[in-house]
């Protein structure tokens, strides 16, 4: 995703001898230079990313959970803006955790990825996010939705996301499987999670996952030596 | 008197921005921001955290202060490190700090670190990174030891060492070498000053002396300096000629002739006292 433009306080800095030898990514936004994705299988979801958060061309960090909390049922991947997508993702979980009280009943997934696209497309001239939201529920059990930049939200049965998600749109039209199991879901998301992030610049790290099922969600971590190798070229 | 109205307002105040923006246009040289050009750092090791800083403070290319603080107080179990525009850092954690108390007060308990946390991250995205704070943030409550890092734009980041600032480079790479889990007190401090001083020696925007400060569940202890990297040496010897030394190759002596000597009186009348 490309760097946001540099806050204005630093153009009156251009003229400082002092502020042309200050590193080019020290003027960037904190982005989540990503890939994200989210898979639903019989009984749940299985979410994924990698770990990297840069500004510019330095990783800010780079052991980043961008598999965010909503509800103990509800997970968010988030892509972007890191300050815009926290922010986001901090307000839905306040909001769910109202409703969970009010309604007596954990909120379904629906409701919390509706919250996101709410604020998304209401906010969309002055948000970069990019969010999938996944979790499961007693209506409808596993459930994707992704909401891409404008603010259009959309349920699939597999999502990706973020700047490494342009790389593997023929992997996963390959390798998809509707009625995979959990085990071969979570082999799905790491094997593409692998091939994105080796060929995007601004993925890297280790590969988070998480499995959200009725039991809540089950977190797992691939590190480095632990990624499956492809060719290497 | 002053009217109610004129009083100044509390807070950051952006009245005006449009006015300035108006003038960089019409091709005014704007006055340049105090930035503390810094190498700001904190870990967590076995008992607690240690926080470390530099201490120059930088306007453009000139050093503005040899010896300024950039670890504030939160609270008695948090304190927090600044990297950016100077004002924005002394009043971000300035009204942080007093709604820290009024929060300790209100509950009646030690403020948790994550607390704090979420309160500067939350203003920090209300005002869309226009206030410059570059934050290292680090405190021990009973929930454990924490240190977060926390950009201008509100986006945060809980991580076990982290550094902040222009000099951040330099320390990431000293932390990235050398930091393990659960290291002894000693060891973290002597860590966290040989990351400031990378920042210090390779980072032109860092400088001058390091600060420390340790947070254990016992309190918190600032050691300022904690070590001065560039100290001045004592100059060695006199580089001063000693008399005599000079040859005198020739000498004339020209009397001074009083030609005319005149003596006025200056009436009380006549000054002037103007």
């Amino acid at each position: 995703m490309m760097a946001a433009p540099a806050v204005s306080s630093h153009s009156t800095m251009k003229s400082s001898h002092l502020a042309s030898l200050t590193p080019d990514w020290m003027n960037n936004e904190v982005l989540t230079g990503t890939s994200i994705m989210a898979v639903e299988f019989d009984g749940g979801v299985v979410v994924g990313a990698d770990s990297r958060t840069s500004m510019g061309v330095y990783v800010s960090n780079r052991v980043t959970d961008k598999l965010t909390r909503v509800t103990d049922h509800i997970y968010c991947c988030r892509s972007g803006s890191a300050a815009d997508t926290q922010a986001i993702a901090d307000i839905v979980a306040s909001h769910m955790e109202l409703l969970e009280v009010k309604l007596g009943d954990p909120p379904r997934v629906q409701i919390a990825a509706n919250t996101f696209k709410e604020i998304c497309y209401n906010y969309r001239d002055q948000l970069m996010a990019g969010i999938i939201v996944a979790g499961w529920d007693k209506a409808k059990g596993g459930q994707v939705y992704t909401i891409p930049l404008g603010g259009m939200i959309v349920r699939q049965p597999v999502a990706i996301g973020g700047s490494g998600s342009t790389y593997v749109w023929g992997h996963i039209d390959a390798a998809y499987r509707p009625n995979m199991t959990k085990e071969e879901t979570v082999d799905f998301v790491k094997n593409t999670l692998t091939l994105a992030l080796t060929r995007d610049g601004s993925s890297g790290g280790v590969v988070r996952v998480a499995i959200i099922t009725k039991d809540g969600a089950e977190r797992r971590v691939f590190l480095h030596n632990e990624l499956p190798q492809f060719y290497q070229g | 008197m002053v009217e109610e109205n004129e009083r100044p307002q509390a807070g950051f105040q952006f009245s005006n921005f449009g006015r300035n923006e108006a003038l960089v246009a019409r091709g005014f040289q704007m006055p340049k921001c105090r930035k503390t050009g810094t190498t700001i750092a904190g870990i967590v090791f076995k008992d607690g955290v240690v926080l470390g800083a530099d201490t120059r403070a930088t306007e453009g290319d000139i050093v503005a202060d040899k010896n300024c603080c950039k670890i504030h107080y939160l609270q008695p179990n948090m304190y927090c490190c600044g990297a950016g525009t100077a004002a924005d850092l002394e009043m971000t954690t300035q009204m942080m700090a007093s709604q820290l108390e009024l929060h300790r007060l209100n509950t009646g308990r030690q403020v948790p670190v994550i607390a704090a946390n979420t309160m500067l991250k939350q203003m920090l995205f209300r005002y869309q990174g226009y206030v410059g704070a570059a934050l290292v943030l680090g405190g021990v409550d009973k929930y454990g030891s924490h240190i977060y890092s926390i950009h201008p734009h509100g986006s945060t980041d809980r991580l076990p060492y982290t550094t902040m600032g222009s000099g951040s480079l330099a320390a990431m790479s000293v932390f990235e070498a050398r930091w393990k889990p659960n290291m002894e007190l000693d060891e973290a401090k002597q860590l966290v000053r040989d990351a400031i001083a990378g920042g210090v020696f390779n980072d032109l925007g860092s400088g001058s002396n390091i600060d420390l400060c340790v947070i254990t569940k016992d309190g918190a202890t600032m050691t300022r300096p904690y070590d001065v990297a560039n100290v001045k040496g004592q100059r060695v010897g006199k580089y001063e000629y000693k008399r005599g030394v000079t040859e005198v190759l020739n000498t004339v002596v020209r009397p001074i002739e009083i030609v005319s000597e005149t003596v006025k009186v200056v009436s009380e009348e006549d000054m002037d006292t103007a």
